[in-house]
């Protein structure tokens, strides 16, 4: 799917995000790698807590000055973790645009939706009043907002969820931006608006050759969305592939039982199954692997060391020392249900 | 004004909405009618004033309420009800320039603080604890005593005190509105700080003050009379409802009017802010999510 052609635009390098004091940081991001082509969507999965939405507001700088942002985030030939913050703000916006899980509480209730867009219009762009006003309205239209010109007046609680989220993507396109970082953006809707808002991030990225992230724990949207998807647990990286590996193909326990607790052609009132445990808190993580608490195939080494993202195949590397284990263990149960 | 025609025109109809819903409150009505005709007083007492306040008329020494005279005279005959008009002017100004410093520079530090936390907020946390370990009336009273007493050193008075509440007020309502995802996707667009403050977050952090601020002018105004009773604020021979009070003391016995009718101006005036604060915290909070 994502062809060599296409040139990488962003690439992380050991991105590491620490928030607390110095002496006993809490590393809610650790050592990630990753990099995004243009017109590319990579997904990137995991449980609430661990550090997908982080990974995300590394890369803008926005857990700043709380939070510490270390390795490299290159973008185009520069290195983000390292600007200021008045150099990152000519980015953020601009190069790169993020949105939000909550459509209800991204848009700032007493300006109208018009006035949002062509604000940011007028910090990224040249457009003098009237340009603004028809660019907005082209916005909204192109993100399917029906009678756009008309609610341009209109307050965001005059919109719907599923229609804030597609005002939330039309103030974020404003400025063309070459990456659009999306932080759940369907989380907070319905499945039929899930499913016309995944399709618009789609179709936008394959027009306008625009590189997505899109963070979800759901593996269904990944699936459907995205050509690579990046599996995070504890802060960091344990799988990475193109979606038909990692779907298809998982290699690491944390994948393999996140996709065996879709119930798939089961009878009505089945146990589904779950990955045993909770997440680890971010101050108790083993130096060797995170998953390795909950692992069904854990071994001796596991808690220890720090097991490497290993290639298993083209484009899928695996962080996991014990991947022919996993694989036989996740097969046999398969065999037996 | 706006950069879209389209939200200009609907403006109206929502200010007209609000005005109607406001009007329906009995509360507002009796305030903003009280409130409507202090600034009236205030603003050109010199048509509503049947004498000259300063005017002696050593011929009509503190007459009881009469039909020339319809709250009596003091005790240089001086048209009690002229002298409480005028006192509109001194007292509504109070109520204003007490105040209107106080919240600049409150919100304006609450905002900031707020926004950022951090080492300014700790900071800023202990000396608001300072300014408020102290009763207010007797902190107010000894920066006069310092400064010497008049209006515009109890101005001055009033405002280093009062702005701590309107920051406390401020801060915690920027916090809340802080979490908010519309603030960072302000920072994630490329927005400055300061247009993410005044822009964005104080807009909607706002009305509280906004209500806190009509109750703050009723206590001014008790707050400056108190002053002008005890010789601090304004000087006699002004006209103003404390010193009138203060005036008329001695003669409580045998001339009650020249104490009773300034203290009635207070009293409805005070009314008035706390009614229409009431019925703004009210409306607004109907209004609000």
């Amino acid at each position: 799917m994502s062809e060599p052609r296409q040139h990488t635009v962003l690439e992380l390098r050991y991105l590491r995000t620490e928030f607390g004091s110095r002496e006993r940081p809490l590393i809610a991001v650790d050592d990630v790698s990753f990099s995004v082509k243009a017109g590319e969507i990579l997904g990137l999965v995991g449980e609430s807590g661990s550090g997908k939405s982080i990974t995300l507001r590394s890369i803008l700088g926005i857990v700043r000055p709380r939070g510490r942002v270390g390795g490299e985030i290159l973008w185009k030939g520069r290195d983000l973790a390292a600007l200021d913050e008045a150099a990152l703000r000519k980015v953020r916006g601009r190069e790169i645009a993020m949105i939000f899980q909550e459509p209800m509480s991204s848009l700032n209730p007493l300006l109208t939706v018009g006035l949002q867009i062509s604000e940011n219009l007028a910090t990224h762009t040249d457009l003098d009043a009237r340009a603004r006003k028809t660019k907005a309205v082209e916005l909204l239209e192109m993100v399917g907002i029906p009678a756009a010109r008309n609610r341009l007046g209109d307050y965001p609680h005059e919109f719907s969820g599923g229609m804030r989220q597609r005002v939330m993507i039309a103030i974020a396109l404003a400025s063309n931006p070459q990456l659009l970082l999306a932080d759940e953006p369907t989380t907070a809707l319905d499945v039929t608006i899930q499913d016309q808002i995944l399709r618009l991030i789609q179709s936008l990225s394959r027009d306008l050759g625009m590189a997505v992230i899109l963070v979800t724990h759901d593996m269904g949207v990944v699936a459907q969305t995205c050509d690579r998807v990046a599996v995070m647990y504890g802060g960091r990286l344990c799988e990475l592939g193109t979606t038909t590996q990692v779907i298809g193909d998982a290699r690491h326990p944390y994948a393999l039982g996140l996709l065996r607790s879709i119930p798939r052609d089961v009878a009505p009132r089945t146990p589904l199954y779950s990955i045993p445990g909770a997440p680890p808190s971010l101050s108790a993580l083993p130096p060797g692997c995170a998953f390795t608490a909950r692992c069904p195939v854990a071994g001796l080494e596991c808690g220890d060391v720090r097991p490497p993202l290993a290639a298993v195949g083209q484009h899928h590397q695996v962080a996991c020392h014990r991947r022919a284990e996993a694989l036989a263990h996740f097969r046999q149960h398969e065999a037996a249900s | 004004m706006s950069a879209l025609g389209h939200t200009s025109q609907r403006r109206p109809n929502r200010l007209l909405a609000f005005l109607g819903r406001a009007f329906a409150r009995p509360s507002f009505v009796i305030g903003f009618a009280i409130i409507a005709c202090s600034i009236l007083l205030a603003l050109c007492p010199q048509v509503f004033a049947p004498y000259d306040p300063l005017a002696f008329d050593m011929t009509a020494i503190q007459q009881p309420p009469s039909l020339a005279h319809p709250f009596g005279t003091d005790n240089f005959g001086r048209d009690v009800l002229s002298r409480v008009i005028w006192a509109y002017r001194v007292d509504m100004q109070m109520a204003l320039l007490a105040t209107i410093f106080a919240l600049t520079i409150g919100v304006t530090a609450g905002a900031f603080v707020g926004y950022y936390g951090g080492i300014a907020d700790t900071i800023f946390g202990r000396c608001v604890d300072a300014i408020i370990t102290f009763p207010f009336l007797v902190l107010v009273i000894a920066i006069v005593a310092v400064l010497g007493p008049g209006l515009v050193n109890m101005y001055i008075a009033i405002t280093m005190v009062n702005w701590v509440y309107y920051a406390r007020l401020t801060r915690a309502e920027i916090m809340t509105q802080k979490a908010n995802d519309y603030a960072a996707a302000g920072r994630v667009l490329g927005f400055s700080d300061r247009r993410i403050i005044f822009r964005h977050l104080l807009p909607n952090a706002i009305s509280p003050v906004i209500v806190y601020w009509m109750t703050d002018m009723a206590l001014a105004i008790l707050l400056g009379s108190s002053l002008g009773y005890l010789g601090l604020g304004a000087q006699p021979p002004a006209a103003e409802w404390g010193v009138l009070i203060s005036e008329g003391r001695n003669f409580l016995l045998t001339a009650w009017w020249m104490s009773l009718m300034p203290g009635v101006a207070i009293v409805l005036t005070g009314l008035g802010f706390s009614l229409l604060g009431d019925a703004l915290a009210d409306l607004l909070r109907a209004k609000g999510r």
